[in-house]
């Protein structure tokens, strides 16, 4: 019993940092409608670029996110502007699907000229400290990287809620045509949401990078933990993200801890398929289509 | 039948090289350039007739090269020629495993269906990593080396994987002039009129899945007892998927001979570089490059743009005023 509350904890724990890597998943899929497969990769690219910055600068790594984000977001608006826009009409969501997927590679071959392919993790001195809270372990890193992420996804949820540019945003998602015969400039707004999505990863990157250990191929791992958790929350719909998100990190830590930890790998793809077999809209996506 | 004829002398060409080039690295290059337009072939199946790009072809190779090298070690099928023997059954077994797969993952939109096989490329690694009692995890799986001459022993693997782009062009060629093939052309221009209409869309990108994903087994197992040694991480290699679809689409997606030509330009590209200066880490950032660079300038590959240009070209000419003069 004591082992089961202890995963789930665990579970809840990773499930926002998930729920923080799958929300710039999601919001891309919802503004461009583009599979992002180099959502993984731009993840583990902060990782590395955090890690750089605390190795060489004693920088804490969770004061890097500031610097970090806005590169990625730079990076992830040009990827939009110079690679995705320009692709073909008439089937550009096959050929944006493939794009990004060019995108991950690239990052990974970068990522191996400059890093080599050994494992490494970005190790501050809290990293391995923990408070006992009526018997339950809880760790430092993990609680902060929960609290970041709700953090994070508050903002993003007051930035889409609130200001103008989230309205074009969901305009956008909602109907394309219609945002655009009403003055949204489609391409800009991609373009941002495509750079936000990765800013969100930068956030993610260095959570990551204390919790796990990376090398440049990790992600294909992280992408196919975050494709299953968007599927499972309905593509495109934020608050089914983040639900998603931590129920497959509950699930995962409880195959971990009861199973195996080799499983618990495998869980996201057993639960992929079976949402696939069951209810293929995901657990929200026909209530909240189009609503982000 | 005006195609037969140069057909038949590409073939030759190829059945004949072993003969005219002896060195043995240029046969090494010559027998991976084979199993790439082997797979990029079997890619085009699905990829390009129907238009679901899978990026979980991997795991299938990976499949099929395990499926061979577990059937030498629990049933010893034997040394020399005789292992080739068992291919069409690793490709049944291949095609089988396919489908519940494909089922699942077709039954919904293709970016679903790219990350169904995606996420599958990662699960077969785990797998093959973590089934311990029967892929040995990562000290991977030997088999023993068979007995062919040093001086020429590339050439029977070469030959099976000319045997197997053979088959897969036919099958390739048989399945556009076929209704399966209409059915999957009906599927990418647009699948829901096209179940409208009562076309078997379930059926045939089930069938296309499975024919695709046999051949690509087949081509495994070939590997598989060519290196004679397997490990997770080559066996299941993401670098297989991509220089599939890369080919794939530089050549010409969903016609028969783009993915040969794309397969034939960029294998060995791949393999000498990798014979000169070994970087593999170079090879990513190359095919990163590359693929960008086909998706923005030639998104619909060599061949068709290349066809469009001459049937332009004498569409003009047919029309144009020039061509009544110069009419005998």
């Amino acid at each position: 019993m004591h082992e089961t509350i202890q995963a789930i904890i665990l579970g809840l724990l990773t499930g926002g940092v998930y729920a923080l890597m799958a929300s710039g998943q999601t919001l891309i899929f919802g503004v461009l409608k583009v599979v992002n497969l180099a959502q993984g990769a731009l993840v583990i690219l902060a990782a590395y670029l955090s890690s750089s910055l605390f190795v060489s600068f004693g920088i804490d790594p969770f004061l890097t996110v500031p610097i970090v984000a806005p590169a990625l977001f730079l990076l992830g608006a040009a990827v939009q502007w110079c690679l995705l826009r320009p692709l073909h009409r008439s089937d550009a969501s096959q050929l944006s699907l493939l794009v990004t997927f060019a995108v991950a590679l690239g990052i990974e071959g970068v990522l191996t000229l400059v890093y080599k392919s050994d494992y490494r993790t970005i190790q501050p001195s809290y990293a391995n400290r923990s408070w006992t809270v009526a018997g339950y372990r809880i760790g430092e890193v993990r609680l902060a990287a929960c609290l970041l992420s709700l953090a994070v996804l508050g903002a993003l949820a007051l930035l889409l809620g609130r200001t103008r540019f989230g309205r074009a945003v969901r305009a956008t998602v909602q109907n394309p045509t219609a945002a655009r015969l009403l003055g949204v400039e489609g391409d800009r707004v991609a373009a941002l949401g495509y750079g936000l999505g990765a800013a969100t990863a930068a956030a993610a990157g260095a959570v990551y990078g204390m919790v796990y250990s990376f090398n440049p191929n990790s992600h294909y791992d992280l992408i196919s933990r975050l494709l299953s958790i968007v599927v499972l929350g309905g593509l495109g719909s934020l608050g089914g993200t983040v639900v998603a998100a931590l129920a497959m990190g509950v699930v995962s830590a409880l195959v971990g801890a009861l199973i195996s930890p080799v499983w618990s790998d495998f869980s996201f793809f057993v639960v992929l398929l079976a949402v696939l077999l069951v209810r293929p809209q995901g657990l929200f996506g026909a209530r909240l289509r189009g609503a982000l | 039948m005006r195609t037969a004829a140069p057909v038949a002398g590409f073939v030759a060409l190829l059945a004949a090289f072993p003969f005219l080039v002896t060195a043995p690295w240029l046969m090494t290059i010559a027998l991976f350039t084979l199993m790439y337009a082997v797979l990029a072939s079997a890619w085009n199946l699905v990829g390009g007739y129907a238009g679901y790009p899978s990026l979980g072809h991997a795991a299938f190779f990976g499949l099929g090269a395990y499926a061979e090298a577990i059937w030498f070690q629990h049933h010893g099928i034997g040394s020399g020629l005789a292992p080739f023997a068992v291919l069409p059954l690793v490709g049944l077994a291949v095609a089988a495993a396919g489908l519940p797969v494909a089922w699942i993952a077709m039954r919904t939109r293709s970016d679903v269906f790219a990350i169904v096989t995606i996420t599958l490329l990662f699960v077969a690694q785990t797998l093959a990593y973590n089934l311990r009692g029967i892929t040995h995890g990562a000290q991977g799986m030997a088999m023993p080396v068979p007995d062919f001459a040093p001086a020429t022993f590339e050439r029977p693997f070469y030959y099976a994987m000319l045997a197997l782009l053979v088959f897969a062009l036919l099958l390739s060629w048989a399945v556009l002039r076929s209704r399966l093939g209409l059915a999957l052309l009906a599927v990418r221009a647009d699948e829901d009129k096209a179940r409208g209409v009562g076309v078997p869309v379930g059926t045939a990108k089930l069938g296309a899945f499975a024919l695709s994903v046999g051949i690509t087994g087949m081509a495994g197992g070939v590997w598989a007892y060519y290196l004679s040694f397997i490990y997770p991480q080559f066996a299941v290699d993401p670098l297989v998927t991509i220089a599939m679809v890369l080919m794939v689409f530089l050549g010409g997606r969903g016609t028969l001979w783009g993915p040969v030509l794309g397969a034939f330009v960029i294998a060995p590209a791949q393999q000498y570089l990798a014979y000169q200066y070994g970087a593999s880490q170079l090879y990513l950032l190359g095919y990163a490059a590359l693929f960008v660079l086909v998706m923005l300038v030639l998104p619909r590959g060599v061949l068709p743009t290349l066809a469009d240009r001459w049937r332009r070209r004498r569409l003009r000419a047919d029309v144009g005023p020039e061509v009544a003069v110069e009419q005998p």
